[in-house]
């Protein structure tokens, strides 16, 4: 009995002592998918706005085909700036979802006393953003082709490519976002669903960047935003695929997401210092 | 002389700059005893207790867990203990199941089923294990973040005020069960607790706290003789009121 009890102890002292294990990251990506199962409200949530759009963008890009030269040489770049923003917001959106909740179940001071390491916690938050993400964005762009007969999976590579990117770069902003929270409580929770629109309009998603005053061409083109929005006119005006903009664009997701894990570990680190780990929450 | 369990040397923890929470504290647990921290409301007692757990960093001094430097090979303890506090939830809307089937998969605990099945009937939370956590009564509560504490067979148990929010009668029960955990798994305990009762009956090492320092320890009988009271309740008050007992630390 006390040998077996011993042997138990090693394995889960060896099981604990790994630097990396994908069975805690797996048992974080579980708890997430019990919390979204727990709540079927919830999952038409992540539904509702991305479809939403889609219909009034789908609606107004069919009027303006008719009355705008713009519109009438590719009618989906309304459609597909949208749903690509919206999945741009929505990986932001589900990784910052799934850290909040930590937050108001005040669980962070339960996580950390056990072997789960901060980044195998975050690898399962971009999991689980992966996730959310598919469920909010996918039934929208499917639900496009029998609407406005508008399939974005013409686009072929470049959706995949595009997608990838933003992806990246919504993980980059949910990290820095999360960071923000960790170091100023929940009263900074609002940056969740704020921080993203801000970029909006340097992002160029409906129009060229060449509407922008020369001035603040240069700031939009520090968002790998802006060269996937450039990229994706390119291919359906031009139909041609600008690995310049995507080549800069995912340059420029290095960098956002060294900045974005910067600010979230040194975060994480000042919430040891302070004592935040056992007393964050609602 | 094996190590101890716990060791704190010179411990200090400043979160302003205010008087520190914890100011140069020191202490050693040998293993199998159950030891208690007690003190008023800010005493420093939690934040001893979470440095201990690796959750805050100390901002001097020495803490070292089973002979490891707590800063900076914690992982290497952390599967060794557990914790068990009121006032750190479980997230609510998921099944107690499902909150100690996460908890036993961070341990990487086998044969998870079984273990909490055996801990669902030796805690009697069995008729509510697939009960949202959010919708538990205190007392159960309490029963589900002990069964939590109790998943990967800790050596050693961190427990801040382990039987708040139970009835006496389950509070007296939940009591003779650490008894029998401590005995039987050969664990070492670290509790910080205002029951008085309590603490006499489960700890033979009281550290008496007041604004960051040790202010006095022995075992409840010897704090009682030293004190010249008939219990550890009119101890603490004496002690927690007298202005010069903070500024006498014992060494």
């Amino acid at each position: 009995m006390r040998r077996g009890r011993a042997g138990s102890r090693r394995a889960l002292r060896r099981f604990g002592e790994r630097a990396f294990s994908p069975a805690r990251v797996w048992a974080m990506l579980l708890r997430y998918l019990y919390i979204l199962k727990s709540s079927w409200p919830r999952t038409v949530e992540l539904l509702y706005w991305p479809t939403l759009q889609m219909m009034i963008w789908g609606f107004m890009s069919q009027f303006l085909r008719h009355n705008s030269s713009y519109i009438a040489q590719a009618f989906g770049v309304l459609l597909a700036a949208v749903m690509l923003w919206d999945l741009l917001f929505r990986s932001q959106l589900g990784l910052s979802m799934s850290f909040l909740e930590e937050m108001w179940s005040r669980n962070l001071g339960q996580l950390f006393v056990t072997p789960l390491r901060p980044y195998e916690w975050v690898l399962s938050l971009l999991a689980m953003s992966v996730v959310r993400t598919t469920i909010g964005v996918l039934p929208a762009m499917l639900l496009a082709i029998p609407l406005y007969h508008y399939s974005i999976f013409g686009m072929g590579f470049a959706l995949i490519a595009f997608l990838a990117v933003l992806m990246a770069m919504g993980w980059a902003l949910g990290l820095a976002i999360c960071g923000g929270i960790l170091r100023h409580g929940m009263g900074a929770e609002g940056l969740a669903w704020t921080v993203i629109f801000a970029l909006a309009p340097l992002s160029c998603v409906y129009y060229p960047i060449t509407i922008l005053p020369h001035w603040l061409r240069p700031v939009a083109w520090a968002l790998p935003s802006t060269h996937v929005f450039e990229g994706m006119r390119a291919v359906l005006f031009q139909h041609v695929f600008r690995w310049d903009y995507f080549l800069g664009a995912i340059a420029l997701d290095l960098v956002f997401l060294a900045i974005g894990t910067a600010i979230f570990g040194w975060a994480f680190y000042d919430a040891r210092r302070r004592g935040a780990l056992l007393q964050m929450g609602e | 002389m094996p190590a101890p369990v716990i060791l704190v040397e010179n411990l200090v923890k400043r979160y302003g700059p205010g008087p520190a929470a914890v100011d140069g504290i020191g202490f050693r647990i040998e293993r199998g005893t159950t030891a208690a921290l007690l003190g008023g409301n800010g005493a420093g007692k939690t934040t001893t207790l979470a440095i201990l757990l690796g959750l805050l960093l100390p901002s001097s001094g020495r803490v070292a867990v089973f002979g490891e430097d707590i800063v900076r090979h914690r992982y290497r303890v952390l599967p060794r203990m557990n914790f068990s506090s009121p006032y750190v939830d479980l997230p609510h809307r998921l099944t107690v199941r499902q909150n100690l089937e996460i908890y036993a998969r961070l341990y990487g605990i086998g044969r998870r089923r079984a273990r909490i099945a055996q801990l669902a009937e030796e805690l009697q939370i069995a008729p509510f294990l697939d009960r949202p956590a959010g919708r538990l009564s205190s007392g159960q509560k309490t029963r589900v973040a002990l069964a939590k504490a109790l998943l990967n067979e800790p050596e050693l148990l961190l427990l801040d005020e382990p039987t708040a929010s139970l009835d006496p009668d389950s509070g007296d029960w939940a009591r003779g069960y650490l008894e029998q955990y401590r005995a039987r798994a050969g664990a070492t305990i670290l509790l910080a607790s205002h029951n008085m009762a309590e603490v006499e009956r489960l700890c033979s090492v009281v550290m008496m706290m007041k604004a960051g320092q040790i202010v006095d320890r022995g075992s409840p009988d010897e704090l009682i003789r030293r004190y010249g009271r008939t219990n550890l309740e009119e101890v603490f008050l004496h002690i927690v009121r007298d202005k010069h007992a903070a500024l006498e630390p014992v060494p």
